[in-house]
C-alpha cells in the first residue's frame, strides 16, 4: 500500500509543480488575508491572542482552498475509474492525498509565516520557532487527514465547494482550539508556554483518531 | 429494501412514553424541591440536560447504525442512522434554546462562552447540521446512503474529541450549582432527574420508531403504486 501511495503522491506533486494550481493560490490567499486583517483590525502589529487568531484562521482557510481541489483531477480525468480497476488498496489514495495536503501546508507555512512576521507580527518569530514547529506539524497532520477524507466525501455531491467548508470547519474546531491555545503564549511578549505538552498531546490524539477513522471508512467512498 | 415492520408495538410504546412524560412533569413541578440558590429557573434543568444527553446518545447511536450499514450493506441500517440524526438535530435546537434561556436567567446573557458543555454542543450541532445538505446533494440513492454513513461514523468519532478539547480550553470551570450528570443532587431531585431522563429517552425512541414506520410505509406504498401502474399499462 505504501508503494502505491508514494506513486500517487509523486504523480500529484509532479502535476502540482507543472500546473501550479493549489500552493501558489494558497500562499497568495494568505498574504491577501494578512493585508485584510491589517485594515480590518486597523493595527500595524499584532501579538498574543490576536496574532494567534489571525495566523491560524488564515492557515485554515488557505488549507480549504487546497482541500477543495484535492480530488478534482481524479474525478474529471477518470482517475477514480482507473484506481477502482487497478488491483490496489484504495486507502493508498487517501494516504497519498493526505500526504500531498500535508506537504502543501508545509510549503504554505514556510512561505506565509515569514510574510506574516514581516507584515504584522510584533514580537518576532525567531524565538518562538522551536516550540511552534511541533504545533504546526501536528496540526498539519490533523488537517491533512480530515481534509483528505472530507474532500473525498464531498467530491460526488452537487454543491461540492459548499459542502467542503461546511463539513470541515466544525471538524477542525478542536485543532484550532489546541493550536491556538498552544501558540498564544509563544507570540506574546515575555510569556512562557505553560501547558504546551497538554496541547501537543491533544493534537496527537486528534491526529491518531482521524487517521484511524479515515483508514477505516475511506474504502466505502470509492467502492462502486 | 427490507420489509421490517417498524410499527410493531408502537402504540404501547407511545402510551408508556405519554405516562412517563406526565409523571416527569408532575414530579418536576410538584415533587422536586425548589433549588435553594437558583430558585424556580432551575426547573429547566430537568428538560435541558436530559434532552442534551439523549441527543448526544442519538448521534452516537447513529454512528453505530452507520457502522452496521457499512459492514452489512443493508440500507435499513442507514435509514435508522438517518432518522436518529434527523431527530437529534431537531431536539438539538431545543437543547440550545433551553440552554440559552437558562444562561439568560442565571447569568444575564443569552450565550456564555465559559460554559464548555454548551459550547461543545454548539460545535457538534453545527457539524451535524451538514448531514442533510451532504446527503441530499448526492443523487444516486445507494451512494447517498454510503456517504451519509461515512459522515455519521466520522462525526461520531468527533463528538467525544470535541468535548475533550473544549473542556481543556477552559482555564477554570464555571462554578456549577449542579453537576451535569446529576451525580451530586439530593435524593428527590436526582429521582426527578432520572424520571425526566427516561421520559426523554422514551420520547426519542417513540418518535424514532414513528418516523421509521412512516418512511417504511411510504416506501412500500410507492412500490405498490408502481406495480399497479405497471399492471394497468
Amino acid at each position: 500500500m505504501i508503494g502505491t501511495a508514494v506513486a500517487i503522491l509523486r504523480k500529484d506533486l509532479r502535476v502540482e509543480v507543472r500546473t501550479r494550481e493549489s500552493v501558489p493560490a494558497m500562499v497568495l490567499f494568505s498574504v491577501t488575508v494578512f493585508v485584510l486583517f491589517h485594515f480590518g483590525l486597523d493595527r500595524d502589529s499584532l501579538e498574543g491572542d490576536l496574532a494567534t487568531g489571525v495566523i491560524w484562521v488564515t492557515l485554515l482557510l488557505a488549507g480549504l482552498l487546497g482541500i477543495n481541489r484535492l480530488y478534482i483531477a481524479e474525478r474529471d480525468q477518470g482517475g477514480f475509474t482507473v484506481m477502482r480497476l487497478a488491483p490496489i488498496d484504495l486507502t493508498a489514495l487517501w494516504l497519498a492525498k493526505a500526504a500531498a495536503l500535508f506537504l502543501y501546508m508545509v510549503v504554505l507555512e514556510v512561505l506565509a509565516l515569514p510574510v506574516f512576521d514581516l507584515l504584522l507580527l510584533g514580537p518576532g518569530l525567531d524565538g518562538a520557532l522551536p516550540e511552534l514547529l511541533p504545533i504546526l506539524l501536528l496540526a498539519n497532520v490533523g488537517l491533512a487527514a480530515v481534509g483528505a477524507l472530507v474532500s473525498a466525501l464531498a467530491i460526488e455531491t452537487r454543491a461540492r465547494d459548499l459542502i467542503v467548508p461546511l463539513l470541515l470547519l466544525p471538524l477542525l474546531v478542536p485543532v484550532i482550539i489546541a493550536a491556538a491555545q498552544a501558540t498564544e503564549p509563544l507570540l506574546a511578549a515575555g510569556q512562557s508556554p505553560d501547558d504546551l505538552a497538554k496541547w501537543l498531546g491533544f493534537l496527537a490524539l486528534y491526529d491518531v483518531v482521524f487517521v484511524l477513522v479515515s483508514v477505516a471508512v475511506f474504502d466505502f467512498l470509492l467502492d462502486d | 429494501m427490507t420489509s421490517v415492520l417498524f410499527g410493531r408495538r408502537l402504540g404501547a410504546l407511545a402510551w408508556v412514553t405519554a405516562a412517563f412524560m406526565l409523571a416527569a412533569m408532575a414530579l418536576v413541578f410538584f415533587y422536586a424541591p425548589e433549588d435553594a440558590d437558583q430558585g424556580f429557573r432551575q426547573k429547566i434543568f430537568y428538560v435541558h440536560v436530559p434532552m442534551a444527553i439523549v441527543t448526544l446518545c442519538g448521534f452516537m447511536a447513529a454512528a453505530i447504525f452507520a457502522i452496521k450499514h457499512l459492514r452489512s450493506g443493508d440500507s435499513s441500517w442507514d435509514v435508522r442512522s438517518y432518522v436518529a440524526i434527523h431527530l437529534s438535530i431537531i431536539l438539538g435546537v431545543g437543547v440550545l434554546a433551553t440552554g440559552a434561556i437558562w444562561a439568560k436567567t442565571a447569568w444575564g446573557h443569552w450565550w456564555v462562552w465559559e460554559e464548555p458543555v454548551l459550547v461543545s454542543y454548539l460545535i457538534v450541532f453545527l457539524l451535524y447540521c451538514c448531514y442533510q445538505p451532504l446527503r441530499f446533494s448526492i443523487a444516486d440513492p445507494e451512494r447517498q446512503s454510503r456517504y451519509a454513513s461515512v459522515f455519521a461514523v466520522t462525526a461520531g468519532a468527533f463528538v467525544p474529541l470535541n468535548f475533550v478539547a473544549v473542556r481543556l480550553a477552559e482555564q477554570y470551570t464555571h462554578p456549577r450549582v449542579l453537576s451535569e450528570t446529576g451525580g451530586n443532587l439530593p435524593g428527590d431531585m436526582r429521582f426527578t432527574f432520572i424520571v425526566c431522563l427516561v421520559a426523554m429517552a422514551l420520547l426519542f425512541a417513540t418518535l424514532w420508531k414513528l418516523e421509521l414506520t412512516n418512511k417504511n410505509v411510504s416506501q412500500q406504498l410507492k412500490r405498490l403504486r408502481r406495480r399497479l401502474e405497471a399492471q394497468a399499462s
